[in-house]
């Protein structure tokens, strides 16, 4: 297992540089002269401006610009929000919590749904029961992230007035009162993530639990005399759960692209609308490092499944 | 040729019980059997119809300004009802429709160029490219899709409107960056579909008459290793056209003057209160579209797939 983990972590350095690279290299092409501003003032002259081209190193090889940006990058040096006034990494942080808050929860929830509707529409394929849960699933899916969060809106918050939509990080207040009011002002933005990614994980349940059935050992449980809730929780579930966490693994990036749409939405101050609203306020350290915080994260996450996977099932760590 | 002739052209030929159909019938017939398919191919018909010919019926301006009648509900004069300017709804659907329409096909078409050659690529290499291609192929598939397409096109915006203009530069850059971003399943898919296929008699049989390599993927290799990339190249127009919708609703995607139907939202998502049927028609009519598009995939992968009795 340790030289498993070992190794685990050794594939994901090269994926971590690949992304820094293609990160670097989109900015290195961008056009626009970081001076552009210094360049179009006439009281600026021009060995001034080679002065400070030469101290900031832009006219050295390409390969030591990315090396020294790579290691800033690294270090957590993210260069000053002309927008904010703060350093970078203080404001990532800052709104960090938010986001992986929104994101696990939505997570959770996604499983909760998808693990038990794709395991009962297993039980009997093609049953009506099997395909009321695939065609739900296909409208799931169909229902672009952005749309179900005007529908929710439109229904709960304008029509029917039970929930805020406007998500506010910083609710004053204490005690039940306070959880309550946070739990409600969540619940939508959980709820369209969630039931987005539940419609493809019930597909995966369902497709893994199909494959696992067909095995002798399940057949051996049913002769046993077993009931065929047991069959399904023990036998069934814990064999056909362990692809499921590759699938959820693969769909991490989708999942912070939905992050960033839902944010937008109900304005939750995450990094999701850090972007954005760095994009629109032309705010580019900003936008390098948060983009930089997403490629990370769902590198960091597609390691925690890859490690997950060799501990539900042994004998891939022992390949 | 050979195996059609008859082995003796005296004895005459039975006629069978049943002619052996055509695969494209054979195909037909299978898909024919996914009713919610054969639906959804009537519904994104009459969406493509509608968007490419409803120009002519409803012959209204998109950018028609009438202070009288903001944000007026659906009525016989404005059937899906007006904007905050007073703009008629539907005509500006059927023009942002065709655009969000364009947008998937033509990203779907760069998506499959790509992953086909990158995974020919790497299904024909016994050497050095296969790994390093289906390394590259990884790293794509763990890339931060949404963030990276917000990026490339913050950054280079600006350049791309100077040269090719406003609409055509965004339109171009949108769809080759969709297209960059989402090629991994094609080229995943074609890599598996050419690994089999190489190693098949026919392919050998060929291979052994003296075939170059370019001659065993065009007529042998790709022709049997397309039905797959059908049924993935029509999920890759669903999500092409949810990708679009998603920058524009972002409002980083189309600018205001071309109201696909993801900016269409991104206008009307502060009006929801009063005029919430300016979000509805829209985002049901790119739920709808998606929605046909994925059923009609599901229908071609029961029917495209040989090994499944239907």
């Amino acid at each position: 297992m340790g030289a498993y983990i070992l190794r685990r972590l050794l594939i994901a350095v090269p994926s971590l540089l690949g992304i820094s690279l293609i990160l670097f290299v989109v900015l290195a092409m961008a056009p626009g002269d970081p001076f552009g501003e210094l360049a179009s003032n006439p009281n600026v002259p021009p060995s001034v401006r080679a002065a400070l081209r030469v101290k900031f190193g832009l006219d050295d090889p390409i390969f030591t610009r990315y090396l020294r940006w790579l290691w800033a990058m690294l270090h957590g040096d993210w260069g000053f929000s002309f927008a904010s006034r703060v350093n970078v990494d203080a404001l990532i942080l800052q709104r960090l919590p938010t986001t992986l808050f929104v994101v696990g929860s939505s997570q959770v929830l996604a499983l909760l749904v998808a693990v038990p509707v794709g395991l009962y529409a297993a039980r009997r394929p093609y049953s009506l029961a099997d395909q009321v849960a695939n065609t739900l699933a296909f409208v799931g899916f169909s229902l672009p992230t952005f749309f179900t969060g005007l529908l929710f809106i439109l229904l709960f918050s304008i029509k029917l007035g039970w929930l805020p939509f406007v998500y506010q990080a910083d609710l004053p207040g204490s005690g039940l009162a306070w959880v309550w009011a946070n739990v409600r002002q969540a619940i939508m933005p959980v709820a369209v993530l969630g039931f987005f990614q539940a419609a493809s994980y019930t597909r995966y349940v369902r497709a893994s639990a199909l494959d696992v059935a067909r095995l002798d050992y399940v057949t051996t449980a049913r002769a046993k005399g077993l009931t065929e809730g047991t069959v399904t929780r023990r036998h069934i579930a814990r064999n056909a759960l362990i692809p499921v966490v590759t699938l959820v693994a693969l769909q991490i990036p989708a999942v912070f692209g939905g992050a960033i749409v839902t944010e937008q939405i109900f304005r939750i101050p995450g990094i999701g609308s850090l972007l954005i609203d760095a994009m629109l306020a032309n705010d580019t350290p900003v936008v390098m490092a948060v983009t930089f915080v997403f490629a990370g994260l769902v590198i960091l996450f597609n390691l925690v499944a890859d490690l997950l996977y060799g501990w539900l099932d042994p004998r891939i760590a022992l390949r | 040729m050979a195996g059609s002739t008859l082995a003796s052209p005296s004895v005459e030929a039975v006629p069978p019980a049943r002619a052996p159909a055509s695969p494209g019938r054979e195909t037909w017939r299978r898909f024919r059997r996914h009713r919610l398919a054969l639906v959804s191919v009537a519904v994104l018909a009459v969406l493509v119809a509608g968007v490419l010919v409803g120009g002519l019926v409803w012959p209204v301006a998109i950018d028609d300004i009438d202070f009288a009648a903001q944000l007026q509900g659906p009525s016989w004069d404005h059937p899906f009802g007006t904007d905050d300017l007073g703009q008629d709804l539907l005509a500006r659907m059927i023009y942002g429709g065709r655009i969000s329409l364009a947008v998937g096909f033509a990203a779907m078409a760069v998506a499959c160029v790509i992953g086909v050659v990158v995974g020919a690529l790497a299904g024909m290499s016994r050497r050095l490219l296969d790994p390093v291609l289906m390394w590259l192929t990884d790293l794509f598939l763990s890339l931060p899709q949404l963030p990276l397409l917000l990026l490339i096109i913050y950054l280079f915006r600006d350049s791309l409107k100077a040269v090719f203009g406003t609409q055509g530069g965004v339109f171009l850059m949108i769809v080759a960056v969709i297209g960059g971003l989402r090629w991994m399943p094609v080229a995943r898919l074609v890599r598996a579909q050419f690994l089999t296929l190489r190693e098949k008699v026919f392919v050998e049989a060929a291979r052994s008459q003296g075939a170059s390599p370019f001659h065993l993927v065009r007529r042998h290799i790709l022709p049997n290793a397309l039905g797959p990339v059908i049924v993935a190249a029509s999920i890759e127009v669903s999500a092409a056209i949810i990708a679009e919708s998603t920058l524009s609703f972002l409002g980083l995607g189309f600018p205001p003057d071309i109201p696909t139907w993801g900016r269409l939202l991104f206008d009307a998502k502060d009006h929801l209160d009063v005029a919430p049927h300016w979000a509805l028609f829209p985002g049901g009519a790119i739920f709808l579209t998606v929605l046909s598009i994925n059923f009609i995939g599901d229908g071609l992968r029961d029917a495209l797939d040989p090994r499944r009795v239907l």
